[in-house]
C-alpha cells in the first residue's frame, strides 16, 4: 500500500517538476553561465563581470531599468483603484444573472490575444483614429489629434492588458466576505469609509497583493505593449533584452539583463509582501 | 518574469522543434526552407512537389532571426536559409552556423553573371563559397509626392516642414543612409573600428537632431503602410517593394531613390551547418532560378530575382514602376552593402541606443 502511494505520488509530482527544472532552473543556470562570459574572439569567450559592470556603468540601461520599474508599479497601483470598485459591486451589489455576465463583459476581451487588443486601442487612439475623429465631429478640437505613441498610452494599453488579473483574485475573496459582517459593522455606526478601511479592504488584503503580484509580473514582462503604442523615446527594459539577443547577438549582455530583471522584481514583490504584511503562502491560498 | 519564461521558450523552442522535425524528416521528404515573407509562394511550392515529390516546410523570418535562429540551434532545425549577403561571413566567423556550398551542384546559367560572381566575392570566408543569390532590391524613401515633394534625400526627412510626418526605423540600414546622405562613406570605414565609431557618432548626433520631426520608429512593414496609407505619415525610409505596392493604390506615393544613392542587398541562398538534406536544397535552388518560376516569386515578393531572362515574364506594372523610381544614373549609384565584419553591429547598437533615449 506505501509502495503505491508513493508512486502514485512520483507520478503526479513528475510534470511539475519536469517542468521546473527543464524550462525554468536549467534555463537560468544556463543564462547566468553566459552572463558571466565576454567574447575575446570570434567563437572564444572567457569568465567576466563585464557584462554587469557594463550595466551600471552605462546610464542608459540603468535609466531603462528604473523606468520600467517605476511605471510597472505606476500601471498595477492604477489597475487596483479601477478594478476594486469593478469587483466590489460584481461581487456585493449584484446577484445571479447581472453579475455571470458583468464578469463575462471584463472576461471578454480576453478571448482574442493580446495583440489584436493592442491593434484595437491603435485604430481608437491614432491620429486619423476614433476618438480623434470623433472630438472633431463634436467640435472640441479643430485638427486631428495624436493620441498614440506616448507613455500615456502605454499605461492605458497596460492597465487594460491587466485588469482581469486583478478583477478575479478580488472578486473570488471579496466574495468570501459575509454580508453579515458588513451589517454588523454598520450596526455598530461604522459608516462606508470605515467599514471599507477597517472591514472589507483587511479581508481582501491577501486578494488585492496577489493581484498587485500577477499584474506588476505582467506588466514589467510586457513586450507588445509598450512597444506598439509607445514613442519615440519609450524604452522598456524586456525590449533591451530583446535587441541584445536578437538584432545584436550580444547574449552575453542580454542574459545579464534577463538575470537582473528577474531580481529586481523577486525584490519588488518582497518588497510589497513585506509592506503589506502578507507572505507569500497567505496570497496564493 | 513573464519575459524570462517567454525568453526560455523561444530559445528551446527551435531545439524542440529541431528534434520533432528531424524524426520526420526520414519518412518524406522534406526540405526545411528559412526564408522571408513572400520568397517561397504556395504556387511554386505545389510546382517544386509535382516536380520532385519534395515538401517545402517555410520558416518566414528576417537576417537578425535568421542568425540568431541558427545560432541558437548550431545551425541545425532548418536545410536552407536565406540570409543577406553582407550577413553571412560576420555570422560564420563567430557562430560557426552555415556550411560551404557545392558549387558543382548549382546550375550556374541560371543566374546573372555579374551577381553570381559578386555574391560569391562577398561570401567567401577562409576560402570557402558560402552563397549563391536569390533576390535583390533596394531601402531607400517613400514619399508622398504631392505633400512632400521636397524629400529626394535621406537628409531631407529632418526638415522642419514635416514636423510630425515622418517615419524610420531605429536600425542599421537608417545609420548607413544617413552617413551617406551627410556626404561620408560608412562602407569605407567598415574595416577600422576607430573610425567608423566616429563616423558614426555624427549619424548620431544628426539623428538626435532630427527627432522631433519624427512621428514614430517604424518597426514592422505592415503598421509603416498603414502610417503612410493614412496619411499620417509623408515620407519614410523604407523599401522599394512597400512603395510600389503604396503606388497602386494611390499614384502619390511612390518609392524615391535618395540622391546619396540607395541601399542595394541582395538575399542568398545559404546551407545552415547541420542541414539534412542538401540535395533537397541544390533542387530548389535550381529550380527556382528558372526564369518563368523566378517570375512568379517577383509577382508575389515584388522584388526581382538573380534569374538571367526573368524580366521577360514580369509583371508590367512593376517594371513601369522600376524604371520610374531607378532612371540609370540612380541604378547606378546604388550603394550594395559589403560584408559586415563581426563588431561593428554593437558600436551601431549603442548608436541606436542612444537615439531613441534622447528627448
Amino acid at each position: 500500500m506505501k509502495q503505491h502511494t508513493s508512486i502514485f505520488f512520483w507520478l503526479l509530482l513528475a510534470p511539475f517538476a519536469l517542468w521546473l527544472i527543464l524550462l525554468v532552473i536549467i534555463p537560468h543556470i544556463d543564462m547566468l553561465g553566459i552572463a558571466l562570459r565576454e567574447q575575446t574572439a570570434p567563437r572564444e569567450y572567457a569568465f567576466s563581470f563585464k557584462n554587469f559592470i557594463e550595466f551600471f556603468t552605462e546610464p542608459l540601461y540603468w535609466r531603462t531599468f528604473m523606468r520600467t520599474a517605476v511605471m510597472s508599479i505606476l500601471a498595477t497601483a492604477l489597475t487596483l483603484l479601477i478594478a476594486f470598485p469593478v469587483s466590489y459591486y460584481i461581487a456585493k451589489m449584484l446577484r445571479g444573472r447581472s453579475k455571470s455576465f458583468l464578469f463575462l463583459l471584463c472576461l471578454i476581451p480576453f478571448w482574442v490575444s493580446e495583440l489584436v487588443r493592442t491593434y484595437g486601442w491603435m485604430i481608437l487612439l491614432r491620429e486619423t483614429g476614433v476618438i480623434s475623429n470623433a472630438l472633431q465631429w463634436a467640435g472640441l478640437v479643430s485638427g486631428p489629434v495624436e493620441l498614440l505613441y506616448n507613455d500615456a498610452a502605454i499605461m492605458v494599453g497596460l492597465v487594460y492588458t491587466s485588469m482581469l488579473f486583478m478583477v478575479v483574485p478580488l472578486v473570488t475573496v471579496l466574495e468570501s466576505l459575509d454580508d453579515d459582517i458588513i451589517e454588523a459593522s454598520y450596526d455598530l455606526g461604522g459608516n462606508m469609509w470605515t467599514t471599507m478601511r477597517q472591514i472589507v479592504i483587511p479581508h481582501a488584503m491577501p486578494g488585492i497583493v496577489s493581484g498587485c503580484i500577477i499584474v506588476f509580473m505582467m506588466t514589467l514582462g510586457n513586450y507588445l505593449t509598450p512597444n506598439l503604442l509607445g514613442g519615440k523615446d519609450s524604452l522598456w527594459f524586456t525590449e533591451q533584452i530583446y535587441t541584445q539577443f536578437i538584432t545584436r547577438f550580444n547574449w552575453e549582455l542580454g542574459s545579464a539583463f534577463g538575470i537582473l530583471l528577474l531580481l529586481l522584481s523577486s525584490l519588488i514583490v518582497w518588497l510589497g509582501l513585506k509592506l503589506s504584511r502578507q507572505t507569500l503562502t497567505s496570497t496564493m491560498t | 518574469m513573464k519575459s524570462l519564461k517567454l525568453k526560455k521558450i523561444l530559445l528551446t523552442l527551435p531545439l524542440i522543434s529541431a528534434t520533432l522535425f528531424a524524426g520526420t524528416s526520414t519518412y518524406a521528404e522534406e526540405l526545411r526552407l528559412l526564408t522571408w515573407g513572400g520568397y517561397a509562394p504556395d504556387e511554386v511550392i505545389k510546382l517544386f512537389k509535382e516536380e520532385t515529390g519534395i515538401d517545402v516546410k517555410v520558416t518566414k523570418s528576417n537576417n537578425e532571426d535568421m542568425i540568431s535562429k541558427l545560432r541558437a540551434t548550431g545551425g541545425s532545425g532548418f536545410d536552407l536559409a536565406q540570409p543577406s549577403q553582407d550577413r553571412v561571413t560576420g555570422a560564420q566567423e563567430n557562430h560557426d552556423i552555415y556550411k560551404p556550398m557545392d558549387l558543382s551542384k548549382i546550375n550556374g546559367g541560371l543566374f546573372i553573371t555579374s551577381m553570381l560572381d559578386a555574391t560569391k566575392a562577398n561570401t567567401t570566408f577562409k576560402d570557402n563559397v558560402y552563397s549563391v543569390p536569390h533576390i535583390w532590391g533596394t531601402s531607400g524613401l517613400v514619399v508622398n509626392t504631392k505633400t512632400a515633394g521636397m524629400v529626394k534625400d535621406y537628409t531631407d526627412l529632418c526638415s522642419k516642414d514635416l514636423m510630425g510626418k515622418v517615419s524610420y526605423r531605429l536600425k542599421r540600414p537608417t545609420l548607413i543612409g544617413f552617413a551617406f546622405a551627410m556626404g561620408l562613406d560608412p562602407f569605407a570605414a567598415y574595416a577600422d573600428k576607430e573610425k567608423y565609431t566616429e563616423l558614426m557618432s555624427k549619424v548620431e548626433a544628426k539623428l538626435v537632431e532630427c527627432k522631433p520631426v519624427v512621428k514614430t520608429y517604424w518597426t514592422g512593414g505592415d503598421a509603416l503602410l498603414n502610417l503612410l496609407r493614412s496619411g499620417e505619415v509623408t515620407a519614410a525610409m523604407a523599401w522599394d517593394t512597400g512603395g510600389w505596392k503604396l503606388n497602386k493604390e494611390n499614384k502619390d506615393i511612390t518609392f524615391v531613390a535618395p540622391k546619396s544613392g540607395a541601399l542595394g542587398w541582395i538575399d542568398t541562398f545559404t546551407l545552415p551547418r547541420k542541414g539534412k538534406n542538401d540535395e533537397a536544397a541544390y533542387k530548389w535552388i535550381n529550380f527556382v532560378m528558372k526564369p518563368e518560376i523566378a517570375a512568379k516569386i517577383t509577382a508575389v515578393a515584388g522584388n526581382f530575382t538573380a534569374s538571367k531572362g526573368a524580366d521577360e515574364f514580369a509583371d508590367d506594372v512593376l517594371k513601369a514602376q522600376f524604371q520610374d523610381s531607378f532612371p540609370q544614373a540612380a541604378l547606378d549609384n546604388v550603394k550594395w552593402y559589403p560584408p559586415v565584419p563581426a563588431g561593428l553591429e554593437e558600436i551601431e547598437g549603442k548608436v541606436l541606443d542612444r537615439v531613441k533615449a534622447a528627448k
